[in-house]
């Protein structure tokens, strides 16, 4: 327990020391929100989908969710290049709780910003529709981070170095954010996109959160919620039998 | 006569094909200040690994501190400590939160570790800059407080991989007498490597020497000197390694230490 716990409190102390990082990630999500949120804003309503700012937010609130969550566990590579890893194991402690400890508190990490995320969109113009399902929202959040950074140390105990950060940037992270349903509705869309995005773990993750926040979910919160579960601990399975064949 | 510390018999290593370690027999005595010196690529970082639980070996035994670090990992994890080739701290916290973080995975109790860490730390002459952040220190502050850390479990056997590289001569010096000063005191085992080998000549009781994954001589300084005729211990490893410059690959390792210069600038 005091293994994860000490894990958990390093990542958390580092993200808060890290002021330039927290600020640098914002930007990402603001420029979204404001592109494409008044960009296309009165296409939109036109279109008759009513407010795109209110459909748009809980997208780019996962959106920052989902680089936070897949950055923190690449870092791994970091920790494990660099030593800090390699202290860890040769410490008289189990790999399953160093990996648990890692997960858990990119996770947080991951967490936090969506939250300082979801409070930009409030700024922004967003207005959510049912506060007492807020709860429900956050935990939405928490899950997606979760999952993601569960998917970051299964490619942290691949990747041996950095080479290959692009390729999953560019193959793994941005499509699973474009095809996910944050920037656009899950209905009528063309069969092979619709497969693409219900493979989407992500797709689960918006649809959860825009049921939560505005009560529009295409597949229904509950269905939401189980599959992300599941999914999240597919990964974490596969995450912790991959770090346990971590040779450094 | 009580067992050796270290205990290594028939120790061998391959990957494919190819024998890192084959063979390797050696032991340590308790208390013992022993040099695992090697050309690079000889096999001692791959003997080290398996010493300290991160590679099980092919076949052969090894007993540390009466156990088997292939079998027991955890009770071989507690007997010693370890201060890696390449730093192995986390830059972005403080000296204190280093040590605490290593205190906890060792399961040092609250008070001890605050005790503990004080004395290490005013030890090693540390203690006015707990609370900076290990990125504003200095290589040799580094090393210091590596050798701190890995002292705080009271570990009854060191490691040590090439601690001294790209140290100067007076950090060098003083590390050196941190360590003989607690090998002294407590009796504790240090194992190092090192390609200075005048100070191998100058700190070790017993070295070994490996080339080509086999111990091709062991014995004291004065020893290895004497049975191959030679006036210093550089002379004595070149007459039995050769002069012939080894090679090593670029490991990952080396590719990620090119682009963390290049992200952070050279300053280690």
């Amino acid at each position: 327990m005091n293994t994860i716990y000490i894990l958990w409190l390093r990542q958390m102390k580092k993200y808060f020391r890290s002021r330039s990082r927290i600020l640098g990630s914002l930007g990402q999500p603001v420029l979204f929100l404001l592109a494409f949120g008044y960009g296309f804003g009165s296409i939109y309503k036109k279109a008759g989908g009513g407010n795109y700012i209110d459909f748009l937010a809980p997208g780019i609130i996962l959106m920052s969710v989902l680089f936070t969550s897949i950055f923190s566990g690449i870092e791994l590579i970091w920790d494990r290049q660099f030593g800090f890893l390699k202290e860890t194991m040769v410490a008289p402690v189990s790999r399953f709780e160093i990996m648990l400890g890692k997960t858990i508190g990119g996770a947080s990490v991951a967490f936090i910003q969506g939250i300082i995320v979801f409070i930009l969109t409030l700024i922004v113009g967003f207005r959510p529709q049912n506060i007492e399902l807020l709860p429900i929202a956050v935990l939405f959040v928490g899950l997606v981070a979760l999952l993601f950074t569960a998917l970051g140390t299964v490619i942290g105990s691949v990747l041996e170095d950095m080479q290959g950060f692009q390729l999953i940037m560019n193959f793994l992270v941005q499509p699973t954010f474009f095809l996910s349903g944050a920037l656009f509705p899950l209905t009528n869309l063309p069969p092979v996109m619709e497969a693409i995005t219900k493979i989407d773990p992500l797709s689960y993750g918006v649809d959860g959160l825009r049921g939560a926040l505005i009560g529009k979910a295409t597949f229904g919160i509950f269905q939401d919620f189980t599959i992300l579960i599941i999914i999240a601990l597919i990964f974490l399975g596969i995450g912790s039998y991959l770090f346990e064949k971590i040779q450094v | 006569m009580e067992n050796p510390i270290i205990q290594v018999t028939s120790l061998t290593k391959k990957f494919g094909d190819f024998s890192a370690v084959s063979d390797v027999s050696f032991e340590v005595k308790k208390g013992e200040i022993f040099a695992f010196l090697g050309p690079n690529g000889a096999g001692k970082s791959t003997t080290i690994k398996m010493l300290t639980t991160l590679l099980d070996p092919t076949s052969g035994e090894i007993s540390l501190n009466n156990q088997n670090p292939a079998k027991n990992k955890d009770g071989v994890r507690k007997s010693f400590g370890i201060v890696f080739q390449d730093p192995s701290l986390d830059d972005d916290l403080t000296a204190y939160e280093n040590m605490e973080f290593h205190a906890v995975l060792y399961k040092v109790s609250r008070d001890a570790r605050k005790t503990r860490t004080k004395d290490l730390l005013e030890f090693v002459e540390l203690w006015d800059r707990k609370d900076d952040l290990v990125k504003t220190f200095s290589g040799g502050m580094k090393r210091r407080l590596e050798i701190a850390r890995g002292l705080i479990h009271h570990p009854t056997i060191l490691f040590l991989d090439e601690p001294t590289i790209g140290l100067d001569p007076q950090t060098r010096n003083h590390m050196w007498s941190y360590l003989t000063d607690v090998n002294k005191k407590e009796h504790m085992t240090i194992f190092f490597t090192t390609h200075y080998m005048e100070e191998a000549e100058r700190i070790a009781q017993r070295i070994a020497i490996i080339d080509h994954g086999k111990i091709i001589a062991t014995g004291s300084p004065t020893e290895l000197k004497k049975q191959t005729k030679t006036k210093t211990l550089e002379d004595a490893f070149l007459s039995l390694t050769g002069k012939v410059i080894r090679e090593e690959e670029a490991t990952s390792a080396d590719r990620m230490r090119s682009m963390r210069k290049m992200f952070r600038g050279n300053k280690r």
